[in-house]
């Protein structure tokens, strides 16, 4: 990653852990417009509890940590973190690599040379 | 819009887990021909800064909320069959560890809150960039439009979803139209936050904004200041 790339990506993590380690607890507790439209219309009597209503981060808050507020931000923390890894190993993985590593875009293809070298 | 177990009876919801399964497939060869080197490593922060914006819910109307979706956030800053996967990521981690979005439910929620709205959002994105003339300001506006966009036409996919399997007998009528109308709301929000992270990057980093492509000479992409 050149230096500047990683500049951005650890800015931009860095945002991303303060909205969900911080910002979150201000966040809204109002049911989201399914939840709401599900009620209003009656078929959210057909919800079934989760299979795994009982892990550590189900509900978006660590068991075991008795302040909120505490509880709500480590749980974004480790969300943030544990979807940047799963993320940036799928990009990782499935990426072109080396020596193909051009993109093979219409502005790419316009950029080349007159001599039409390949790139 | 994370729809939870028991909304969406089996064989619809094992049918969108086809759907899911392939499109995730599909966008595996995608995002091989969208990253590489340089840009792999934005599409972990994208999958991290949608994860983070989710818990962010804000108030549309009485006793209702809504969240960021993401998709065509995604699709513009990543490329769609990247902004895809990143979405998709999201919600298996939301559905495995944080029990939002029910495990029955993974295949539905990823048909509309990844597929559709990055389908969708880069379709409306690709289209007004292309008609409108070339600057960072038409790159935002079309990123708004987009964003709002997409939200309102992915509830209707969940409604679709619902008319063909859903486990309660309700007015279809009626629930599209109020999911229409909420979705509405929710996807100026959704515009917003969408056109101010990408006018934010575009303003620093065009270049690593996917949805600059082909308008990169326009923007003025001139080395740092800081040499490489």
């Amino acid at each position: 990653m050149s230096k500047h790339t990683r500049i951005v990506v650890l800015v931009g993590l860095l945002v991303a852990l303060l909205v969900a380690g911080g910002l979150s607890y201000y966040a809204s507790s109002a049911p989201d417009g399914l939840n709401r439209v599900a009620i209003d219309e009656g078929f959210d009597k057909g919800e079934k509890d989760h299979a795994l209503d009982d892990s550590p981060l189900s509900g978006y808050s660590l068991r075991g940590v008795d302040n909120d507020r505490l509880s709500g931000g480590l749980a974004g923390i480790l969300g943030v973190g544990l979807t940047f890894v799963l993320g940036s190993a799928i990009a990782l993985a499935v990426r072109r690599r080396g020596a193909d590593s051009s993109p093979p875009e219409r502005s790419d293809r316009e950029s080349t040379t007159a001599g039409g070298a390949r790139t | 819009m994370h729809v939870p177990d028991g909304f969406i009876d089996a064989p619809v919801s094992l049918g969108a887990g086809v759907v899911a399964a392939a499109g995730i497939a599909v966008c595996l060869r995608g995002a091989h021909r969208e990253l590489d080197d340089r840009t792999a490593p934005m599409a972990g922060l994208v999958a991290a800064f949608v994860f983070a914006a989710q818990m962010l819910n804000f108030p549309v109307a009485s006793g209702t909320s809504g969240h960021l979706l993401g998709g065509a956030l995604a699709a513009i800053l990543v490329g769609p069959y990247t902004g895809a996967l990143c979405v998709a990521v999201v919600l298996m981690v939301q559905g495995i560890f944080f029990a939002d979005g029910g495990l029955s439910a993974l295949g539905v929620n990823i048909v509309t809150m990844s597929l559709v709205t990055v389908v969708v959002g880069y379709l409306v994105f690709r289209g007004l960039v292309t008609a409108l003339p070339q600057s960072k300001a038409s790159i935002v506006g079309s990123a708004f439009v987009a964003a709002l966009i997409s939200v309102p036409v992915s509830s209707l996919a969940f409604v679709g979803l619902y008319a063909l399997g859903g486990t309660t007998d309700v007015s279809l009528g009626a629930v599209a139209t109020a999911m229409v109308g909420v979705h509405v709301l929710i996807g100026i929000g959704e515009a917003v936050i969408t056109a101010m992270t990408v006018g934010s990057i575009v303003a620093v980093r065009p270049d690593l904004v996917y949805g600059t492509r082909g308008v990169a000479q326009e923007l003025e992409l001139r080395p740092s200041p800081v040499s490489a």
